[in-house]
């Protein structure tokens, strides 16, 4: 496709860093000097590791980075330390930073409190049903509006724009007042119904799938191949890591989504977790249940901190697309 | 180079203009017809039920004098909308939406491009940096917002005993108003500017390095390609972080709701149409006008960021 610029990344290698050269390859004389670095340009290329090379490198290169992943880090490692402390280790005006011993009390008290084993359940399964039927959608969408021919594709387009536009927020007395009146109130489907539509996903994917070069498809079309099998023998599997990044981006926000499972449910067998960890601050909310809330907190972040940590990459990736091509 | 770059427009801009990428088959438009509604449809069905009616709907109930639950409503006509606009709610809802939205966008994207200058430096470890820093945006809001109130606790947060550290009371986060909006804002900055960071990174990343290289071989210093070069030729991606960071900024609702419960000092337009109706007063139709209200600013900001990406930003 000649629309394809040389800098956009290859749909081919989009898993990876995106333009070969972009990151990895130092020019001679760059090395010390990061792009945009309120200094002159060194004259000449300094000894590898003079003195002044590698306090600049410390300075402009690992100073910064090593402040910003502590500026993340250490609160959630201080609610990681802090679920593990009994109330005499918090009410305390000596800060201390340890916990005595790997005190799993807290954890125990913030299950028998409240039924947090119900609530992870009743998250795993809004999550997974929600994602899956929502990345669904989301290609049929995308590659509809991309591949097929129809008459007011770019109007629906702008719709689809608009509704990205229109914070959830906005539809949740509506929505409530139209879900209450099915019978949806305090059930999992009521919780799941209004989020599938997704705009988001459809918008991500439909700019990914402008960006695929037309000649792959111009010869599975030769070769006689139908929409349906164009869409998932070809446009699909080099779309892995956009469709990974939808997926993810949907997993994740079905996972905290909260304003509307906290209106929609209001009682514990039918509440995700992040509405039960309202409902577990309501009863620890004062200095003592400091250590609870943190337990409670530890369990509704840590499951998609280790999503995150696996699956990271694809996220960075889509991100990139979306951002550089958008 | 340049010509096949803006051969391929914008997304936002281009919608509405057809884009003829092949020759016509006569024959199967018509099966293309069918074969689009049926891959299309069932999203924009839900899109339709669940994401317009509702404005649709929240016009409706916004002219009604009505508490949730009730059988029975009056119609008002505009009586709601007089009410918001006539009492002081609408100042301060207002005002305070306007402080929310402007520094929190402000501050995560200032900070995230710093990030990601510094993660663009050509050092080892900027991968997991960056995963980490991006970490924050995909954790729980109330999670986070549960440690963060844990941290600013008066008594026995960390930040308490800092100050005592240095001699210093920790102020009241959570009785004062004007500080709750402070305290939420800061932990919405830090949840949010890593997202910043990491899209600013992709933009910086995507830069014509052979531009950039001749610059340099011109004897322009790194600020000075900072200023003249990276910053325009980002305007895409900045463009594009000013709306995704507005939107969610005005959607915040996560962090409001189990920091400062009872939006003293921190009630948005959303934060105060959802306590409107599903706190202690029950007025659905009060909360909807509000709805319809934050919903006509939402208008009128995407219209004019339709208008000023078609003139302004840099496109190759």
């Amino acid at each position: 496709m000649s629309t394809l610029s040389p800098v956009s990344p290859n749909p081919a290698t989009t898993g990876d860093s995106p333009a070969p050269g972009a990151g990895g390859a130092a020019e001679p004389g760059e090395a010390a000097a990061p792009e945009g670095a309120v200094t002159e340009a060194p004259p000449r290329r300094p000894a590898p590791f003079s003195r002044a090379n590698l306090v600049q490198t410390i300075a402009g290169g690992y100073l910064p980075l090593i402040l910003a992943t502590l500026v993340v880090f250490l609160p959630l490692l201080w609610m990681l330390l802090s679920s593990f402390k009994q109330p005499g280790e918090i009410i305390t005006m000596d800060l201390k930073l340890l916990p005595d011993s790997v005190n799993l009390e807290n954890y125990r008290t913030a299950m028998t409190t409240v039924p947090f084993g119900q609530f992870f359940m009743n998250s795993l399964i809004v999550t997974a049903v929600g994602s899956t039927v929502k990345v669904i959608l989301a290609i049929l969408t995308a590659y509809a509006l991309v591949f097929v021919r129809f008459p007011f594709k770019n109007a629906i387009f702008v719709l689809i724009l608009v509704a990205l536009m229109v914070p959830p927020q906005v539809s949740i007395l509506p929505n409530y007042i139209l879900i209450a009146g099915m019978g949806g109130k305090n059930t999992l489907w009521g919780i799941i119904l209004p989020g599938l539509g997704t705009a988001f996903g459809t918008f991500l994917l439909r700019q990914h799938f402008r960006t695929l070069p037309g000649s792959i498809l111009e010869a599975a079309e030769i070769d006689g191949a139908g929409h349906w099998r164009r869409l998932w023998q070809v446009v699909v599997p080099v779309s892995v890591p956009s469709i990974a990044t939808v997926a993810l981006v949907t997993v994740v926000s079905e996972w905290n989504d909260y304003i509307w499972p906290l209106i929609i449910t209001d009682r514990p067998e039918t509440m995700t977790l992040p509405v039960g960890l309202t409902l577990l601050q309501n009863s620890e909310g004062n200095g003592s249940g400091w250590g609870i809330l943190m337990a409670g907190a530890v369990l509704v972040i840590v499951p998609i901190l280790l999503v995150f940590a696996a699956l990271q990459r694809y996220i960075v990736a889509g991100l990139t697309q979306g951002s550089v091509t958008g | 180079m340049t010509r096949l770059l803006t051969d391929r427009p914008p997304a936002v801009a281009e919608a509405g203009k057809a884009s003829p990428r092949r020759p016509r088959w006569s024959g199967r438009t018509r099966r293309d017809f069918f074969v689009f509604l049926a891959l299309a449809l069932p999203n924009l069905a839900l899109i339709a039920v669940f994401t317009y009616l509702p404005l649709i709907n929240n016009i409706y109930y916004s002219t009604l004098d009505w508490t949730l639950g009730s059988a029975s409503a009056t119609v008002v006509g505009l009586g709601n909308y007089i009410t918001f606009f006539t009492s002081p709610d609408a100042a301060n809802v207002l005002g305070t939406t306007a402080v929310f939205t402007l520094v929190t966008v402000g501050g995560s994207m200032a900070l995230g491009l710093l990030v990601a200058l510094a993660l663009n430096s050509k050092v080892r470890g900027t991968t997991f940096a960056r995963s980490a820093v991006f970490a924050p945006y995909v954790l729980s809001g109330v999670g986070v917002g549960l440690v963060w109130l844990f941290i600013f606790d008066p008594g026995y947060g960390v930040l308490a005993w800092l100050l005592r550290g240095i001699g210093q009371q920790s102020p009241q986060w959570i009785n004062d108003p004007q500080l709750s909006l402070v305290m939420v804002i800061l932990v919405y900055v830090w949840k949010n500017l890593g997202y910043c960071a990491v899209v600013f990174l992709a933009g910086l990343q995507s830069l014509p390095q052979d531009v950039m290289e001749a610059a340099a071989l011109d004897g322009a210093n790194g600020f000075r390609r900072f200023v003249n070069m990276s910053l325009p030729l980002l305007s895409p991606t900045t463009f594009f972080l000013l709306i995704t960071t507005m939107l969610s900024s005005l959607q915040a609702f996560d962090l409001i709701r189990i920091m400062t419960p009872l939006g003293n000092g921190t009630s948005t337009l959303i934060y105060e149409a959802y306590l409107q109706a599903f706190g202690a007063f029950n007025r659905a139709g009060y909360s909807a006008a509000i709805s319809v209200v934050l919903f006509a600013i939402l208008l009128i900001i995407t219209v004019l960021q339709l208008r000023f990406v078609e003139r302004k930003v840099h496109y190759s």
